[in-house]
């Protein structure tokens, strides 16, 4: 791999939960490298509980890894969030007291950026995600999955070039979460962005990856590295294609066995 | 427009106002215990006339204005610093859960030696009531911004400044609004409840001693101007409210 398309470098990366009141320190992560292509669309799945959202957080910039390092464009990430990160997180993170205009507007605003300005980068992305006729609305107004874009909205108007999604679509049946992806997909296209997705569905992963990140049960480390290599341009009709059953099965056998471990392991 | 349910409440209200004034039209109940809520206006249409009680009345908003106020700012900070300090607040927690099963009132005299026989006894029996409310209303909706709300904030990089005045007021102001709201009626009943006990002056002064002297058309008339203050306080306060969060759909 040639280093300088190398956006994102993770080296020994290991996060212990320290011990409080009683209970044991606990080992969520690690140890655990990886290398992220600037523009890739990069997946990781995993049974619940192995530290995805840990890893999430360590590579935001929102915890310090225990061991390790960890590098954004060549600088240290060491517990505090780089320029150029974008996050939208598990969690419904809409603002409730903001309409969808202002949610979008915010991070921009705070910057001081003129609201012509704003304008012109927060209709665009509303559009890009199905809501410019919601502008005016407020949070509770809009459905689950409709607040979700709205976070991503919110994200992708500070233009990240690096943009990190904890299941963003995991509260959505699985219509829905089809289409989301094709969305997904396009705003990738759009924005050349690296994309690092955590999902627990498999088929998700698939669908969207260039590449995904398989990982053990807690604590959790990669245990194998697909290599999709679908095409640029694609869509979520790639369900039907014999190779996408490939995947998902070679997904599913690498994870049984982890996900049973996670089960036994409570 | 108004709604049926408030169209059926002010034809209750009506109606019962009605019946009142019937049966003490009617001589079934004795001047001695009741009068008529004509009456009753007519008494605080006189009251209202009267330098007198217009300085009762205008010392109990007083020493009412100066609890709420008080009990707003300490409240809001301790809440705060409480919420920031999630020991102490673990050691407090008991505290401020059986705090209104204590009755402070008890404290009233005490604050009277500590102040004198003035307004500051008032203000601080008001405030005693209210604060806590204010506390309780602060640190529950600080607590309750959701860990998505703040961690997208974390990711913005806000300033300190920004993260309080941009993130955590308004994703609290529902419960900080419910707080005040608490503040003006605890200091209220706080402020009214001394003046009736001991006091110089102020309108539960004023209703204590038109009791004692028989004075009925007095009495009910500043009661009903009291019932009225506070309602058309609460009402306004409620209208903002609603106002202000129909639209976050209840939260
Ligand atoms: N702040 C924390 N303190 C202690 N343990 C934590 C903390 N956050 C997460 N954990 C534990 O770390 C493990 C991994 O959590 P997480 O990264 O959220 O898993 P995932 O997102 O893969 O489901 C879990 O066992 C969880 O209970
Ligand atoms: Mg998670």
């Amino acid at each position: 791999m040639n280093t300088s398309s190398v956006q994102l470098c993770l080296r020994g990366v290991t996060r212990v939960f320290p011990a409080v009141e009683q209970q044991k320190p606990l080992h969520a992560l690690g140890p655990l490298d990886l290398d992220l292509r600037r523009g890739e669309f990069f997946s990781v799945v995993g049974p619940s509980g192995c530290g995805k959202s840990t890893l999430l957080d360590l590579v935001a910039g929102l915890a310090r890894p225990t061991a390790g390092t960890i590098t954004f464009e060549g600088r240290p990430v060491a517990g505090e969030v780089p320029d150029g990160i974008g996050v939208v997180f598990q969690e419904d993170a809409s603002f409730p007291w903001l309409s969808v205009y202002d949610n979008a507007a915010f991070a921009l605003r705070r910057a001081g950026m003129a609201e012509k300005d704003i304008r012109e980068r927060v209709d665009p992305t509303l559009a890009a995600v199905g809501l410019q006729s919601f502008a005016g609305a407020y949070p509770a107004q809009l459905s689950g999955g409709m607040r979700q874009r709205l976070c991503i909205a919110r994200t992708l108007v500070t233009r990240p070039r690096l943009l990190l999604l904890d299941e963003p679509f995991g509260a959505l049946d699985q219509q829905t979460r089809l289409l989301m992806g094709d969305e997904l997909l396009d705003l990738w296209r759009l924005t050349d962005a690296t994309v690092f997705l955590i999902t627990h569905s498999l088929d998700e992963a698939a669908l969207l990856s260039d590449r995904i990140g398989v990982m053990s049960a807690r604590p959790g480390v990669f245990i194998d590295l697909v290599d999709t290599a679908w095409p640029r341009e694609r869509d979520s009709r790639i369900v039907s294609d014999p190779a996408f059953g490939r995947v998902t099965g070679r997904l599913w056998e690498m994870l049984r066995g982890q996900s049973l471990k996670a089960l036994a392991g409570g | 427009m108004m709604t049926r349910p408030g169209k059926l409440r002010w034809a209750l209200i009506i109606a019962a106002l009605a019946l009142l004034e019937g049966a003490c039209r009617l001589g079934f109940v004795s001047r001695q215990t009741i009068i008529a809520p004509t009456a009753m206006a007519a008494g605080a249409w006189q009251a209202l006339g009267s330098a007198e009680m217009r300085g009762h009345i205008l010392i109990t908003l007083a020493s009412v204005a100066q609890s709420i106020g008080l009990a707003i700012v300490v409240g809001f900070a301790v809440g705060a610093a409480l919420y920031r300090l999630p020991r102490l607040r673990r050691t407090l927690d008991p505290f401020l859960a059986s705090y209104y099963a204590v009755p402070a009132f008890v404290f009233y005299p005490v604050f009277i030696v500590l102040f004198g026989l003035n307004r500051w006894p008032l203000v601080a029996i008001g405030f005693v009531f209210a604060v806590t409310a204010v506390i309780i209303n602060t640190l529950d909706g600080l607590s309750r911004v959701p860990r998505g709300v703040r961690r997208t904030a974390a990711v913005m990089k806000l300033t300190p400044l920004q993260h309080i005045f941009f993130i955590m007021l308004p994703a609290a102001a529902p419960w900080l609004f419910t707080g005040a709201k608490f503040a003006v009626v605890y200091s209220f009943i706080g402020v009214i409840a001394g003046e009736f006990v001991l006091s110089g002056a102020g309108l539960g002064h004023a209703i204590a001693f038109a009791y004692n002297s028989f004075d009925n058309e007095t009495m009910y008339g500043l009661m009903l101007l009291l019932f009225l203050i506070v309602g058309g306080i609460n009402m306004q306060l409620w209208i903002w409210e609603q106002r202000l969060y129909a639209r976050r759909g209840g939260y």
